[in-house]
């Protein structure tokens, strides 16, 4: 049997291109392949072979989504391949939602099997785990030499059309479908069972997890923003010069609470990012461009607004985890509150 | 975060470039913006167009917040 051909989707960084300072390259095929993909077409062994490696920088993928589509589509096409790899993205959020976005398109667009990898908490998943299959990897690059083999592994499974296990089996995301099987006891014996187990207290594995849906309705509108006090949060990383409390520049373990009282906009002298996500280039230069302090300062003075909150909320949203988030969201509403805050601006990178 | 802060009571409005994220996380007023790394500009402009542009995006998020919504909505301009 020849060889499967195979294309492997990747970003500017594991292409070897550059950092954030690449993130805006357009899609393009690499003539040698990058030592990554050369490693996992080693792990694919005798039956599949990468024929291409397709690169395109996360920030232009995300930013010109529908244009990147169809440029990632035509060049993935052109070398005719039956099975499309993306990634493994780990925690990389723009990274996922490229990975995501082209096995879907893949799938739909050309009949081509694909695959991705992530981290479970990558916003990627989130957004496409019901209709693609992304292999479970750790959160960071580190642990690449696990994901490799892993997804080199579920690759050759899905060409060569075995069927699939359990997620947990095979070691990917679960896509919330029910599949019927048979086992050796019926129904009625393994639900009491269950119900003993938890009458005892003990740890047991529900056959049918229910989803887990946690939205929050809309607050009613502001009635007068002409009289209403905001406040600006943001996940970009905004800090007073020098980062004194030292948020980290990715997976950041704490949040800051800083006074912009007196200031009519920040600027490259007092202000800068901390985030290790996005090219910080724009944002050293002028801060305002993520938080929009001299605008908010002109419509306080103007009557616009009511007031403009005298501190500011920010945190590096780069591969910081939903639980920390949450607790750092939490803690940053006690006090909005306590200083009676009627509306927040929340800006993202 | 955007939906901490909803969950407290307090409304908030989501200035975002990457909408689909923005969806998912469950912010319920969400703003496009202009970039990843910037969002409220434009480096290719002159600095007081680009502020126009910052001015534009933050008045369409108080208008956002001025609005009623039921369910996420995204406030195109």
């Amino acid at each position: 049997m020849a060889k499967a051909r195979v294309v492997h989707y990747i970003n500017q960084f594991f292409a070897g291109i550059g950092g954030e300072e690449k993130a805006d390259i357009k899609p393009q095929v690499l003539s040698d392949l990058p030592p990554i993909s050369v490693q996992l077409n080693k792990l694919l062994g005798e039956d599949a072979e990468i024929v291409s490696c397709v690169v395109c920088g996360d920030s232009y993928f995300n930013e010109n989504l529908d244009q990147a589509k169809t440029e990632v589509l035509a060049l993935i096409k052109t070398t005719n391949p039956e099975f499309v790899i993306a990634g493994p993205a780990f925690n990389a959020g723009r990274y996922g939602m490229a990975c995501g976005t082209v096995v879907q398109m893949v799938e739909k667009e050309l009949s081509i099997k694909a695959i991705t990898a992530m981290y479970e908490e990558n916003p990627g998943v989130d957004v496409f785990k019901k209709d693609i299959l992304i292999v479970r990897t750790s959160d960071s690059a580190a642990g690449m030499r696990k994901a490799l083999p892993a997804v080199a592994k579920f690759a050759l499974k899905c060409i060569a059309g075995e069927t699939l296990l359990e997620p947990d089996v095979e070691g990917y995301i679960p896509r919330g479908l029910r599949v019927n099987a048979f086992t050796e006891e019926r129904g009625s014996m393994r639900a009491v069972r269950m119900l003993v187990q938890k009458l005892k207290g003990e740890t047991f594995k529900t056959e049918y997890p229910m989803p887990a849906f946690d939205r929050v309705p809309a607050n009613p509108a502001v009635a007068d923003i002409t009289k209403a006090k905001i406040a600006i949060v943001t996940s970009g990383g905004i800090v007073p010069k020098h980062n004194p409390d030292r948020i980290e520049s990715s997976s950041a373990s704490k949040y800051g609470k800083y006074s912009i009282a007196g200031f009519d906009a920040i600027s490259e002298a007092d202000h800068e990012t901390a985030h290790g996500g996005y090219d910080p280039v724009y944002a050293n230069l002028d801060p305002n461009r993520v938080i929009p302090v001299d605008v908010l300062r002109d419509m306080e003075k103007s009557g616009e607004i009511g007031s403009l909150f005298d501190y500011f909320y920010t945190t590096v949203g780069n591969g910081t985890s939903v639980a920390n988030s949450v607790k750092y969201a939490a803690e940053i509403a006690k006090d909005l509150l306590a200083n009676n805050v009627d509306a927040v601006i929340l800006t993202s990178t | 975060m955007v939906k901490e802060i909803e969950r407290a009571g307090i409304p908030v409005v989501h200035m975002c470039t990457v909408v689909p994220i923005s969806l998912t996380v469950g912010a319920n007023r969400i703003i496009p913006t202009v970039a990843i790394p910037y969002p409220l500009g434009n480096p290719a402009l002159e600095a007081s167009e680009e502020k126009t542009i910052r001015r534009k995006l933050v008045v369409s998020a108080l208008k956002a917040l001025e609005t009623e919504v039921d369910g996420q909505t995204v406030f195109e301009d």
